[in-house]
């Protein structure tokens, strides 16, 4: 029987120049080769069909690498163990509960795998219904559970175990959006609580942001940049992970703006310094602008949209000598209403360098 | 100077929808219900009348019950006996195929599923004659229950692996297994303990299936008995050749009578687990 108190280190996952090609030759994943750090939460961040949730499956061992791919945990080779001998906990997107078996059966599963005793499992099923909000469920079946009650038995099956590695693939999807918040919330306190080395599948980059330590962004079955969810989203190194971590601007150069430094935005030079300045593009995004005032040598535009969302308002900014729109986001109050001149204050610390994306 | 969105995207749900029947169909429905099923009443009326051909001003008796029961009631214990060891093998044999043919890739299984439907395209008497030139000079099997029940098992059994593979072939029955399989368990254990249950539903299916087609079994059966290992519908079709026709017809009643409840019965277990299950599937 397990400890009752989680592991303070987690194990450490490393895959190694893995890629997998499916059945009739589509290459799911690219050569890949990825590090999730003892007890981190490592989120695999993508559009559909960008290989991440291949990638959770090599690592669960429900794929095989192809030929020269290597898995290790803790430095351990793990290649060739089938996935029932991994010692792994997964969620699956749609829950995967047993149906015929109820809450507490389902939670204790693993344990009677591993043969423990009918006080071992009691117990530790106990604890995680306490930690869960589970109480007075236990008997229940499934079926008769709500969408978030379900998210959690599977989340408590999945940990009742004690696995080396928790996997996530896209727990949160099959929720609605504001039961998604309150159980993001929570598992990302669990997460924090139990240390368990974790890779999280998700195509929302709001959910990865708020779980993740660090974030892996996938496109098309590879892995384009690894980091902290700050800094990828403050300083991504691809046009298409800074478009899928957040609405951006993509501000073009002229060959006379990069000799003399500068961008021009909106009748204005802007100075562009720092790692930025040899870029032939930069990104902006919305909420680094701010209205101002339309003075001389400001940059100026034209408001031709306003969208209220709530908690913020969105403009969209025609720009007299460029042909596409520039986004703004501004405090709900704003008062810039379409037709209106507008002057715009860009911070140019805030713009980023991109790289043409790769193939 | 370009500006660029991202935004998430949405799925749009949709209910499904559902309307009252209308008259005219409940009115179709019954005109076929009463157009099949006063047949069989007539059959049942006629084996319950004292003299058919001087219809119900004979009156009626359950003398011709007695001379079926009194000359073919061995048929009934051998009837439900064949069908309930069909069901026995089907499920023994069946569901571990089913399973296997749902989780191989190979072209070899896929050719094998093909070949699983030809007992039910070919017909039961080519079937039959097979089976006899085959194994008809093994003495003792040929002489036994054994030998028809090979014969049912042969007709029945395509049935309960499509039936079943169809099952074990759905997303979430995949998604279970390997739920399972992370949690440690190895083959044996996720079978009987996660897939077998879930599965339940299509089992009973394929049971009802498979009791149904062999209690009413002629064809093969036909070419199959000897006179000591006479079924139900070897029996009912004796008496209408060479008996009065009430005496077939009652046999009809004694045949429905004993099938009925057994009938009920497997659908009433089939329909607990159908509703126990429902919002579970509905759920995933």
């Amino acid at each position: 029987m397990p400890p009752t108190t989680p592991p303070a280190e987690g194990t450490r996952v490393h895959l190694r120049g893995c890629a997998r090609t499916h059945a009739g030759g589509v290459r799911a994943l690219l050569p890949t080769t990825l590090e999730v750090w003892p007890g981190e939460v490592l989120a695999l961040l993508g559009p559909s069909g960008c290989g991440k949730t291949t990638l959770l499956r090599l690592v669960a061992g429900l794929l095989a690498p192809d030929a020269g791919g290597r898995v290790h945990f803790d430095g351990e080779d793990v290649t060739p163990l089938p996935v029932e001998r991994r010692d792994i906990g997964m969620v699956f997107q749609h829950y995967a509960l047993f149906p015929q078996m109820s809450v507490a059966a389902n939670i204790g599963y693993g344990l009677r795998v591993r043969g423990a005793s009918p006080a071992q499992e009691r117990e530790r099923v106990g604890e995680l219904v306490e930690m869960m909000r589970l109480q007075g469920l236990e008997q229940r079946r499934p079926a008769a559970l709500s969408g978030g009650q379900r998210q959690r038995v599977a989340l408590a099956r999945a940990v009742a175990v004690r696995p080396r590695v928790l996997l996530l693939d896209e727990p949160l999807t099959a929720l609605d959006a504001q039961l998604k918040e309150t159980l993001r919330d929570e598992l990302a306190a669990w997460l924090r609580q139990w240390r368990i080395t974790t890779v999280h599948v998700t195509h929302d980059q709001r959910e990865a942001l708020a779980l993740a330590d660090r974030l892996a962004v996938m496109r098309a079955g590879r892995v384009l940049q690894v980091g902290r969810g700050e800094d990828l989203y403050r300083a991504p190194g691809h046009a298409f992970v800074a478009a899928f971590l957040g609405r951006v601007n993509r501000l073009e150069r002229t060959r006379a703006d990069l000799d003399s430094g500068t961008v021009t935005v909106g009748g204005a030079e802007l100075a562009v310094r720092g790692e930025a300045a040899a870029a032939s593009a930069l990104l902006l995004r919305p909420e680094d602008i701010r209205i101002v005032d339309p003075e001389v040598g400001v940059p100026c535009g034209v408001v031709r949209q306003r969208s209220f969302l709530g908690d913020r308002v969105q403009l969209r900014v025609a720009l007299e000598d460029q042909a596409a729109d520039l986004l703004v986001d501004q405090a709900r109050d704003s008062r810039a209403r379409p037709g209106e001149r507008v002057g715009l204050q860009i911070d140019t610390l805030r713009l980023m360098p991109t790289e043409e994306d790769p193939p | 100077m370009r500006g660029a969105i991202l935004g998430a995207g949405t799925r749009p749900r949709t209910a499904p929808a559902s309307r009252p029947a209308a008259p005219l169909l409940l009115g179709i429905t019954a005109a076929v219900g009463v157009f099949t099923l006063a047949p069989l009443a007539l059959s049942v009326t006629a084996g319950l009348m004292a003299n058919y051909a001087q219809g119900l001003g004979a009156g009626l008796t359950t003398r011709w019950l007695g001379e079926v029961w009194a000359l073919y009631g061995g048929t009934v214990a051998l009837s439900l006996g064949l069908a309930l060891a069909c069901v026995a093998v089907a499920l023994l044999a069946g569901v571990p195929c089913g399973y296997a043919l749902a989780r191989s890739r190979s072209r070899v299984a896929r050719a094998f599923e093909e070949l699983l439907t030809l007992p039910v395209a070919v017909p039961g008497l080519a079937t039959a004659l097979a089976l006899i030139l085959a194994y008809g000079e093994w003495g003792g099997f040929r002489q036994s229950p054994a030998f028809i029940l090979a014969g049912h098992v042969v007709f029945t059994l395509p049935f309960m692996v499509r039936t079943v593979g169809a099952a074990f072939r759905r997303d979430d029955l995949m998604a279970l297994e390997e739920a399972a399989r992370t949690l440690g368990a190895g083959f044996a254990r996720r079978f009987v303990g996660v897939l077998v249950p879930a599965v339940a539903p299509s089992i009973v299916a394929g049971c009802l299936m498979v009791f149904t087609l062999s209690i009413g079994e002629f064809n093969l059966t036909w070419m199959l008995h000897t006179p000591l290992t006479r079924t139900l519908p070897v029996g009912l079709a004796d008496s209408y050749a060479s008996m009065r026709l009430e005496i077939g017809s009652a046999y009809t009643l004694v045949f429905l009578a004993v099938i009925a409840p057994v009938l009920w019965a497997m659908q009433a277990v089939a329909h607990w687990i159908e509703r126990r299950d429902a919002t579970d599937h509905a759920a995933r």
